[in-house]
């Protein structure tokens, strides 16, 4: 599918003896592909760049998008599809750029009309449907990466963890706790409670329809892994459904402290702390 | 072998541990301790665990030893810093950290050492006929 | 079970003295961080080093710890292979039950070990002494 050498040459040679017609053309294609949503201007930067990558392996010898030599080729692809994935272009728009360089084609070659001239064509076309195809594979890969980014983000921002009081944090769980979410929700959750100096967690689930073995045994453990670090949780909101599933699948909630709502758990929490401060303060008196 | 500093503040031993200890240094900060407890009479030892990066079974052990050796002494261990990715990594390998107290930093493990005491005076005072007469 | 492809050569470290298993845990971290493990995926697998590279030195009478980069299609890993020409471990089963210790530690080492990776193969005999493979991958 690659050019041989003089195919190669011969392109570079057509290409770069029009330049400026070649580029002209070219960015009009991909203007009226477009309608107006990126510039003139930076399409006509864009279309410079292929052109001269183009032209550039073209000069360098039989041009072989796996090649070594082709690396500055692959980069402009990779640079153009990548923008063109993060601007929300489809991937038809961005592939269209790169595929209107057949009717710029079309029109040098018409105007020589020799047998070699429809043989390059036939050869120029493949090479183009080549670049085509490179393009929309590394515009894909950019989208996935780009859609992976958007779920890690989302998830972190459907677990908030919140300062509820001095010393107080609480995380509100609502909607389905999968294991990948109760354990991010763990980490953030242990982290926030070393950021705020904060000895009580209070983990509510009313928000939450059912869990499974795996998700009790998370937050189970994340209510060890609070007191391994000096701090204790609290959980609140269990629903009816729940602790039957809990009970049935056998897990331990041990001395694990229970309360059926989050103002329950507060005032649980706030009474502990009131009781050690009532206990105390006279002992400073003494 | 490199060796833990012990350092008195107050009536308080603070161990800061500060490098990726050799088993070796935590047996040697095991007895260093011990020794530093009786010297200088102190009720009261807080290991900061912040600089450590993991803990495994041979220091868990070391931590619960010395918990209990000063217990002995008449000190009171509060183990602080401990970070999460430590926290969830020791619940995972199983260890229990049984018997020590632990506090998310230094104020907190003062505060719980300071604490501790009151505690202990109160059943002392309780315990004591004598004592409680003697106060007002 | 392990699984996957080596990547590249794996960096050996002679475990002789405790000091060494800080060099092995150092070494294990360096490796999972290049393969960008995540922070607690990264404590978990030093932490299982230290682990067996301590039971290398003690129960082992010292050998050797490999560790390479691995890969399975999309994930990467790291993998570490522990091993020596002790007397080998005569009951595997009672081995990895928590709180077994025929040398006064936890009896965690193994069996907590087990739980902190993602594949984990025990080969051992009296003749060849013991040799473990883990594996931890990327998420
Ligand atoms: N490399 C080894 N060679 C021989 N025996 C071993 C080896 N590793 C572990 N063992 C045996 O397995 C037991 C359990 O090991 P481990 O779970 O690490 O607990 P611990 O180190 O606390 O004894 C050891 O007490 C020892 O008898
Ligand atoms: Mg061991």
């Amino acid at each position: 599918m690659a050019l041989n050498a003089e195919e190669s040459g011969r392109l570079a040679a057509l290409l770069g003896g029009h330049a400026e017609q070649v580029t002209q053309r070219w960015t009009d294609i991909v203007a009226s592909s477009l309608r107006g949503r990126l510039s003139h201007a930076e399409l006509r930067r864009q279309v410079e760049d292929l052109h001269r990558a183009i032209v550039g392996a073209g000069e360098q010898g039989a041009i072989d998008l796996s090649a070594e030599h082709a690396a500055e080729l692959r980069a402009a692809l990779s640079e153009l599809s990548r923008g063109r994935a993060r601007q929300g272009f489809s991937a038809t728009e961005t592939t269209i750029s790169i595929f209107a360089l057949k009717d710029v084609l079309a029109d040098l070659v018409q105007g020589s009309a020799t047998a070699d001239a429809l043989h390059d064509y036939v050869a120029f076309s493949k090479l183009v449907d080549e670049l085509g195809l490179f393009t929309f594979e590394s515009f894909v890969r950019t989208r996935e990466s780009l859609i992976a980014d958007q779920a890690e983000q989302l998830l972190e921002l459907s677990t908030p963890v919140v300062k509820l009081w001095e010393g107080v944090v609480a995380v509100p769980l609502v909607g389905t706790l999968d294991s990948a979410r109760a354990q991010v929700v763990m980490e953030r959750l242990l982290q926030t409670l070393v950021d705020t100096g904060s000895p009580y967690a209070i983990i509510d689930i009313t928000g939450v329809p059912a869990v499974d073995t795996q998700v009790a045994q998370h937050i189970l453990k994340t209510v060890v892994a609070a007191r391994l670090m000096g701090a204790d949780c609290i959980i609140s909101g269990i629903r009816p459904q729940i602790a039957q599933t809990i009970v049935a699948l056998g897990i331990e909630f041990g001395d694990i402290a229970t309360k059926a709502s989050l103002a329950d758990a507060l005032r649980h929490v706030l009474r502990l702390n009131g009781v050690e401060t009532a206990r105390r303060q006279p002992r400073r008196d003494v | 072998m490199e060796r833990v500093p012990i350092l008195k503040i107050g009536d308080i031993l603070l161990v800061s541990i500060q490098l990726d200890m050799s088993d070796q240094t935590a047996v040697q900060l095991q007895e260093d301790l011990a020794e530093r407890i009786v010297a200088t009479g102190c009720h009261g030892v807080i290991i900061d665990i912040t600089a450590l990066d993991i803990v495994d079974s041979f220091v868990g052990r070391m931590l619960s030893t010395i918990a209990s050796i000063s217990k002995v002494l008449d000190a009171e261990t509060v183990v602080v810093g401990m970070r999460p990715a430590v926290a969830i990594t020791l619940v995972e390998l199983g260890l229990s950290l049984n018997g020590i107290r632990t506090a998310l930093n230094v104020e907190r493990g003062m505060e719980l050492i300071a604490a501790a005491r009151a505690d202990e005076l109160d059943h002392q005072l309780d315990d004591d006929p004598d004592a409680e007469t003697a106060t007002p | 079970m392990t699984t996957g492809v080596d990547l590249g050569q794996p960096q050996a470290q002679a475990v002789r003295s405790d000091e060494d298993v800080v060099r092995v845990r150092q070494l294990v971290r360096t490796v999972a961080v290049a393969v960008k493990l995540s922070l607690v995926d990264q404590t978990k697998v030093v932490t299982a080093a230290s682990e067996l590279a301590r039971n290398t030195l003690v129960y082992g009478g010292g050998g050797t710890v490999e560790v390479t980069t691995v890969e399975n299609g999309r994930r990467k890993g790291v993998r570490i292979v522990f091993a020596d020409s002790g007397p080998g471990i005569a009951d595997l089963d009672l081995a990895l039950t928590d709180g077994y210790t025929t040398g006064g530690g936890l009896g965690l080492g193994l069996s907590g070990s087990r739980r902190l990776v993602d594949e984990f193969e025990i080969d051992t005999s009296a003749e060849t002494g013991t040799r473990i493979t883990v594996t931890k991958w990327s998420r």
